[in-house]
């Protein structure tokens, strides 16, 4: 797995590439969480290269949610989800807790 | 019939998803199916590793993964604490994003990604996981 964080005047955009599993989910939970401790609540996170996240990465996802959406401050949204990740996602009921975008320039503009 | 035992830490989950898959490409199921596979297998791999082991280091996992007519059969072995499904509540994928719980999401999937999963718990020989699909 490997995570890259662009800083944009109205959010940061997450890259996540790679996979997303219990050993790794760490990582992804601490690029998230550092990006909420600097005062950012409005996340895009691009899974365009992501081959395969589990529940683990899920949990990572809806616990940043929780706290982006705290006081309405900022949301975390999510760009080109791949089909089986979203499928994934779908089974677990998470679709509805997140906006998804089909690129990250749409999701960098709409916030 | 791929039979292997591995180190029951996190870092192994990747073998343990290449192994599943590889049967499963060979047998002949869908790239769909060997995703959810690799996904019911992690998740099993994980809740083993996090509950039925915690706390316990040098701990092993045994699974095999087999074809048996048109089924894939995928087993876990462990000697960790023993697992009662019927105890872990079903999640509730409607609730609101402040009151979605995490726990029992593994377990989740793995039913919906599996035609049939269940749990053996013996004092002699550990707990047995068995997780059985059909190919389409």
């Amino acid at each position: 797995m490997e995570i890259t964080t662009q800083e944009f005047k109205h959010c940061d955009l997450i890259k996540v590439k790679g996979r997303v599993d219990s050993a790794t989910a760490p990582d992804f939970s601490k690029a998230l969480e550092k990006a909420n401790n600097d005062g950012k609540f409005k996340i895009v996170v691009d899974m365009s290269e992501l081959e395969y996240m589990s529940s683990a990465g899920f949990r990572a996802l809806l616990a940043t949610q929780r706290n982006c959406k705290r006081y309405n401050r900022g949301e975390l949204v999510l760009v080109s989800v791949p089909a089986r990740i979203h499928e994934a996602l779908e089974l677990a009921g998470f679709t509805e807790l997140f906006k998804t975008f089909d690129d990250a320039i749409e999701a960098v503009g709409s916030f | 019939m791929a039979h292997s035992t591995f180190p029951a830490r996190f870092e192994f989950l990747d073998e343990i998803r290449s192994l599943v898959a590889q049967v499963a490409r060979e047998s002949g199921f869908s790239e769909k199916d060997i995703y959810s596979l690799q996904l019911a297998a992690d998740e099993a791999a994980s809740n083993i590793i996090e509950h039925a082991y915690a706390g316990v280091s040098d701990a092993l996992l045994e699974i095999t993964c087999d074809m048996r007519g048109s089924e894939l059969v995928i087993t876990m072995r462990d000697t960790g604490k023993p697992f009662d499904p019927s105890k872990v509540k079903q999640p509730n994928l409607k609730a609101d994003l402040s009151e979605r719980q995490i726990g029992g999401l593994g377990l989740y999937l793995m039913r919906k990604l599996m035609d049939d999963v269940h749990y053996e718990s013996n004092a002699r020989s550990g707990n047995l996981l068995t997780m059985i699909k059909r190919r389409g």
